[in-house]
């Protein structure tokens, strides 16, 4: 049954409760005992999207699972703000190994479930992996593709804030075309990251027919947690990449991460949707179209496209790539999902 | 304490992390007066009770609603809804129709004979109000349930002023009037019919009265030098409104001419055409634009067939015809003459000039001060004359029903405080809650309600209400419409973006507070809430 939006309660799904709503009908983040998986405290930026999104994602998970749930978690943002040695922010069982090898430290978990299920020492333990872009699509993308292509248990969560940040804002295989980062900086006669590099993970994941892929953004709660609690009941490899916005890295406000991920989503920019089996299911159709300038021109990393001359031929290049999104997965028509 | 190979520390929580302390601006939670509220004459906490008739608790709507105004289905019929006016919504689609929900809510406290508080004490002090108007009957509903013992002396036979002797059947049923009506009176209010209060300090001695609130209304109609025969009819539109609650229809005949341009005028043209004249023609000396009534009823008259010649005025009435002169306006947008006649066929002509107060009932109480036929108020509602206040039509102000009832609550808080000795002070109103406060991604999309209307044989023929109200179900939706603009309505929305947990959601009914201890002042919570119902404040460093 895919997620179907409650028409018209005044704020119909749109909000993270609804007053009006049943209580089984509201989200999990609207839960008085949600787990608050990922606890205050951490040391993330203010108004960080990779925070919100993991205890969007993990907490939903939670949820799912009754509450069985391990994690394993690539280095990254998300390892070092929440876990400061000797604290944790973490309210689950979690583990970190190695930047490139959530994906494999999570098979070995779910495998080892396995045999003490088989030996009846253990229940039906769930299995998390999670990482920043740098972890999944660059570093620990071999370990990646060998989960899905073995079909392991794992639903593995890829948050996305194009680059890496903590480490000063370097360019990864996530960084989209012409953004600013300290290793492609706006210089010369194309400046910024160059076009027709990097690469989009879900439609890599889908390649591998797995059971399960899908994106999201911190922006559309309801379909985030819907897209988790659905992979949370299916088995074999699972892929879900969440579009988290990066203050620090995009020069973003601190208090427009939510706007910045919706701006994404409705430009055609970031398209979300779910597929299975290699196959498209649903889109997040476009409530409010815009044309891509209203994305780029709040973030500092695209400061370069508006100058006293406009870079009209490159917000074209990244306009025809939106359309393109648009086009390929149908995200201007209505009732798709 | 025994520890593994190379660990030195106990494990900890990152709750032992204070990250409040990154803080240099604090978000808060505020209430912010919606525009609606802001705009209401009545001062209705509309949006109060909107919240109640959203989750379908409609008596609590009522109560809330009653709080401020005691005829809800009155004002959901007659009210010329500026809330509506100033309704957020209407930048996003249409406004939230307020007045529809009103009179559902009006309606179903009649159905259901929902009744008001007695009231909880009793002050002692007795307080004479003039007049059973809209602005009388405030008052009275107010002092009473402020526990003073209120008599109404009202020198017509029927209470209800110009709800009843005014505003035709079409627009407000008499049962529903007689119903409110009724209602503030079962609070102990006393009213005395056919009791013409001749000379105030005479009438407040004899009662042993402490304070008088004067409504009398505005009810003699101005009159304007027409030259005429004897053959035709002039007669003024008040008296013509008034003589339809009698036994005796006013004789208008076949073509019937109303001379001005204000809600009045189109009041008694509907009037004429449903007691069957053929012509009904209202001549006015500016443009439509220029008119004083308010669009819809002339659009609903015009609807109804009413004619109107606009840019014109009455020279001279002749037997069976008047004539009248073509007007054009000057730079300043004022009608000039231009020598133009033309005939027109009237059996009659109504004077729509506007009204006139009868002050007959203040001469010898000393320190009144009347200006242009009004009685001049302070802000606290009294007369020059202490412990007499007035309001309503009487005093200057836009002469509408609902500006009526907000004369009489005011006046009645002044008068109880008066009573006391004290000096009402109101509290302070909060900052306007503007569109540009809302984020309106999160609002679900929802056209206007359209209320049915009477079709149009029985709109020209009867005096059956013109315009229907709404059922429990589109009412409910009506409601939900509302933005809830300033005023938190638990969406939980700043409870599930702070990337910190730095919100405490208190459950249902309580809000929300910030645990300050984590919040780091990102501000996510200020623009993802709905309603404008926090702000950021620098943190004082």
């Amino acid at each position: 049954m895919p997620l179907q939006p409650v028409k018209f309660y005044q704020t119909g799904t749109f909000t993270v409760g609804n007053r009006l709503l049943a209580p089984e009908d509201r989200s999990v983040q609207a839960n008085m005992q949600r787990t608050n998986s990922l606890n205050s405290g951490h040391r993330a930026c203010q108004g960080c999207g990779e925070a919100l999104g993991a205890r969007y994602a993990i907490d939903a998970a939670m949820n799912a699972s009754n509450r069985q749930l391990i994690a394993a978690n690539a280095t990254g943002c998300l390892e070092v703000f929440s876990t400061p040695y000797p604290e944790t922010s973490w309210q689950i069982p979690w583990i970190h190994s190695l930047f490139g090898n959530a994906a494999a430290v999570a098979t070995g978990i779910a495998a080892a479930i396995k045999v003490k299920r088989q030996k009846g020492q253990s229940g039906d333990v769930r299995v998390v992996a999670q990482g920043g872009d740098g972890g999944t699509t660059d570093i620990g993308f071999g370990c990646l593709s060998g989960m899905f292509e073995r079909n392991d248990d794992v639903l593995y969560i890829c948050y996305d804030n194009g680059g890496y940040m903590n480490t000063g804002v370097q360019r990864s295989s996530a960084t989209p075309p012409a953004a600013r980062t300290a290793t492609t900086m706006p210089l010369g006669p194309e400046p910024g990251n160059p076009f027709g590099q990097g690469k989009f993970v879900p439609a890599i994941a889908m390649a591998h027919e797995i059971p399960y892929v899908a994106t999201a953004t911190v922006a559309d709660l309801r379909d985030l947690e819907h897209k988790v609690t659905k992979a949370m009941g299916l088995r074999g490899a699972r892929y879900i990449h969440i579009l988290v916005p990066c203050p620090l890295g995009w020069g973003t406000a601190s208090h427009d991460t939510i706007r910045m991920a919706r701006l994404a989503k409705e430009t055609g920019i970031f398209p979300v949707f779910s597929a299975e089996y290699g196959e498209i299911k649903s889109a997040l159709a476009i409530r409010r179209p815009l044309p891509v300038e209203e994305y780029l021109r709040p973030q500092k990393r695209y400061a370069h496209l508006f100058g006293k001359s406009p870079a009209v031929a490159t917000i074209a290049r990244i306009q025809a790539q939106a359309d393109k999104n648009i086009r390929k997965y149908g995200l201007l028509e209505k009732e798709v999902r | 304490m025994d520890k593994p190979f190379a660990i030195t520390l106990n494990p900890g929580s990152s709750l032992a992390n204070h990250t409040g302390s990154w803080r240099t601006s604090r978000p808060l939670y505020l209430d912010r007066l919606p525009p609606c509220n802001a705009a209401c004459p009545a001062g209705e906490d509309i949006q109060g009770w909107l919240f109640h008739a959203e989750s379908g608790d409609y008596e609590k709507a009522w109560r809330v609603l009653t709080e401020n105004n005691p005829m809800p289905a009155i004002m959901g019929r007659v009210c010329y809804h500026p809330c509506e006016g100033g309704c957020n919504r209407q930048h996003l689609d249409e406004s939230v129709g307020i007045n529809s929900v009103e009179r559902f809510l009006g309606d179903e406290a009649i159905k259901r004979g929902w009744k008001f508080d007695k009231p909880a004490h009793s002050t002692g002090k007795r307080v004479l109000v003039v007049g059973a108007g809209p602005s009388g009957l405030s008052a009275a509903y107010h002092l009473a349930r402020l526990g003073h013992a209120v008599e109404i002396h009202e020198a017509g036979p029927l209470a209800g002023g110009m709800m009843r002797f005014g505003i035709p059947k079409y627009r407000l049923p008499r049962e529903v009037l007689d119903a409110e009506v009724g209602r503030i009176l079962e609070t102990g209010v006393v009213l005395r019919l056919d009791t013409k209060v001749a000379n105030i300090a005479e009438s407040m001695k004899a009662g042993k009265f402490d304070a008088a609130f004067l409504a009398v209304g505005a009810h003699i109609g101005k009159r304007a030098y027409i030259p005429a025969g004897d053959a035709t009819k002039i007669i003024d539109a008040v008296s013509v409104l008034r003589s339809m609650e009698g036994e005796d229809k006013p004789l208008l005949g076949r073509r019937v001419v109303i001379y001005g341009g204000g809600n009045t005028a189109i009041d008694v043209a509907r009037t004429a055409k449903r007691l069957g004249a053929s012509e009904s023609i209202i001549v006015y000396r500016r443009t439509r634009e220029k008119m004083p009534a308010h669009d819809f009823e002339v659009e609903e008259a015009l609807q109804e067939g009413v004619m109107m010649k606009w840019l014109s005025t009455i020279k001279q009435a002749g037997e069976g015809n008047i004539t009248i002169e073509k007007m054009e306006l000057d730079e300043k947008g004022f009608p000039q003459s231009t020598g133009e006649f033309e005939t027109l066929e009237a059996d009659s002509v109504v004077l729509a000039l506007g009204q006139d107060v009868d002050l007959s009932l203040l001469e010898g109480v000393p320190g009144l001060e009347i200006n242009d036929g009004v009685v001049r108020v302070g802000d606290n509602m009294m007369t020059g004359a202490a412990g007499i206040f007035a309001g309503g039509d009487m005093v200057p102000s836009e002469r509408t029903v609902t500006v009526g009832v907000g004369h009489g609550k005011k006046a009645a808080r002044h008068i109880d405080a008066w009573l006391r000795g004290e000096t009402h002070v109101p509290p302070a109103k909060h900052e306007i809650a503007g569109f540009d406060r809302l984020n309106t991604w999160y609002y679900s999309e929802a056209p206007h309600t359209i209320r049915p209307m009477l079709n149009i044989i029985r709109r020209q023929s009867t005096f059956d209400e013109v315009l229907g109200g709404l059922d429990e179900t589109n009412a409910q939706f009506e409601a939900r419409r509302c933005l809830s603009c300033g005023n938190c309505f638990e969406c939980d929305n700043c409870y599930g973006v702070c990337p910190d947990n730095a919100v405490i959601k208190l459950g249902p009914g309580k809000r929300f507070e910030f645990n300050y201890d984590y919040c780091k002042g990102c501000g996510m919570c200020v623009t993802e809430c709905p309603c404008g119902a926090i702000k950021m404040e620098a943190e004082e460093i």
